[in-house]
């Protein structure tokens, strides 16, 4: 069963190296707006160290929305999804592979280019830690609940707005709870009850989501 | 054994086919036939378990095939419409991860497949750059490997030239003398011997009968 688990996670990565641009575009995206703010809003720094964790979340959520559209529509398309529904392992599982992936591709690389951005906003290195740690804990539950989203929209032709609809609210207590967090270590306060609360979220998100996604799929798919 | 009891079909509140029922026993090919929409895709889809039926049972070795997907899937090879090969990896790759996920008890010689289906030359070309008979022949390969006893084919010999149709149709006969049961749906008229060869005609129901 690991076997299978390690083979899609394989597979995703392999294919995601072949189109590089699906995994670019997010992270390019996620700089772009970043770096647009203190263009926008002036380089004072005390300002920009105010509102950077407020930025840098909102600007991850944009680009975990971005990066969905790849998470099932070109296998809806292709007919691998149909396959990997057929698999003669659990559906959930295979999800799960999927989904770990996808966080490989896309939040994993939001969370290397973090440091950087950080320095854009002169953030100091307390905040930073805050902000990498939530972003560690934050950002796989994004692309669970995005996985949700995305499976119960595959089969629409135009799914994208309702994709955001339906997982943007859902993402508001993560993004509450982590800029809470960043907020608490800005003024030297201790942040991990906060930590707990999310990690206890990714815990929730980790167990459930692929049995919602699974079960959207095989209604999505019928 | 796969058993259909009964079943009906219901797509957009228009029936497809109503009250279908037959049985597929070990060594037997059956041929679905039908004009266009007259819901052979849909049958097989259910046979699958991708959708449920709207009345009726599928039985397979007794068991219905929701009841334990898991098991039934080890047995069960479904070749669709679309291919389900991605197109940015290669040929090798693409039959790789299926060997390796779907049936890896298998003794799998990836090279030895790829020369059967004639496509030995292009195994380091991504499929996306392939003619769409090669990507099709892509998909079929999965038979060669595979030790599911029940292969469910939805038109398999589109965009394959009458060689490999040839090819193809061998390892299917070769197939059901080892007990192995196949349904599969083309347009093309087979040259199948007869004790393997069943077949089940589709007729669009009446226009009095085709709501619910």
């Amino acid at each position: 069963m690991f076997n299978a688990f390690i083979q899609v996670v394989r597979k995703e990565l392999l294919g995601a190296f072949r189109q590089q641009s699906d995994i670019l575009n997010p992270i390019w995206f996620f700089v772009i707006v970043v770096t647009l703010f203190p263009l926008g809003i002036g380089t004072d720094p005390a300002l920009l160290a105010r509102i950077a964790p407020g930025i840098i979340w909102v600007a991850a959520l944009l680009a975990a929305l971005l990066s969905f559209e790849r998470l099932f529509k070109d296998d809806y398309i292709d007919g691998s999804l149909e396959q990997l529904m057929l698999a003669p392992h659990p559906l959930t599982w295979l999800v799960s592979a999927k989904i770990f992936a996808h966080w490989l591709l896309t939040g994993l690389p939001i969370l290397l280019v973090s440091p950087l951005l950080a320095v854009f906003l002169s953030l100091e290195v307390n905040t930073f830690w805050a902000l990498f740690l939530t972003l560690l804990i934050g950002t796989p539950i994004l692309s669970l609940l995005g996985a949700i989203g995305v499976a119960l929209t595959i089969g629409l032709r135009k799914g994208g707005v309702l994709l955001s609809l339906i997982m943007l609210p859902l993402s508001i207590p993560i993004l509450i709870f982590s800029t809470m967090a960043i907020d608490a270590a800005t003024y030297g306060q201790s942040y991990l009850g906060l930590l707990a609360l999310l990690a206890a979220m990714l815990v929730a998100a980790v167990t459930l989501a692929p049995f919602a996604i699974a079960a959207s799929l095989r209604v999505s798919v019928s | 054994m796969l058993q259909c009891k009964n079943l009906t079909c219901v797509r957009e509140e228009r029936i497809l086919f109503n009250n279908l029922s037959f049985t597929l026993s070990a060594g037997e090919i059956l041929h679905v036939e039908g004009p266009n929409g007259v819901g052979k895709t849909s049958l097989f889809r259910l046979l699958v378990g991708l959708s449920s039926p709207y009345a009726g049972e599928i039985n397979w070795q007794q068991q219905s095939i929701m009841s334990d997907r898991e098991s039934y899937y080890k047995t069960m090879l479904y070749i669709g419409h679309k291919s389900g090969i991605k197109p940015e990896l290669t040929a090798l790759e693409n039959l790789q991860f299926y060997h390796d996920l779907y049936n890896p008890k298998v003794e799998f010689d990836a090279w030895e497949v790829l020369m059967l289906v004639g496509l030995v030359g292009y195994e380091n070309v991504p499929t996306a750059q392939l003619s769409a008979g090669q990507q099709r022949r892509v998909a079929l390969a999965r038979m060669w490997f595979s030790d599911c006893k029940l292969w469910i084919l939805d038109e398999p010999f589109t965009a394959i030239d009458k060689k490999g149709v040839k090819v193809i149709e061998d390892l299917l006969i070769q197939h059901a003398k080892k007990g192995g049961m196949v349904v599969l749906t083309t347009h093309q008229d087979l040259s199948i011997p007869t004790e393997f060869y069943k077949k089940l005609i589709l007729h669009k129901p009446t226009t009095g009968e085709q709501y619910v």
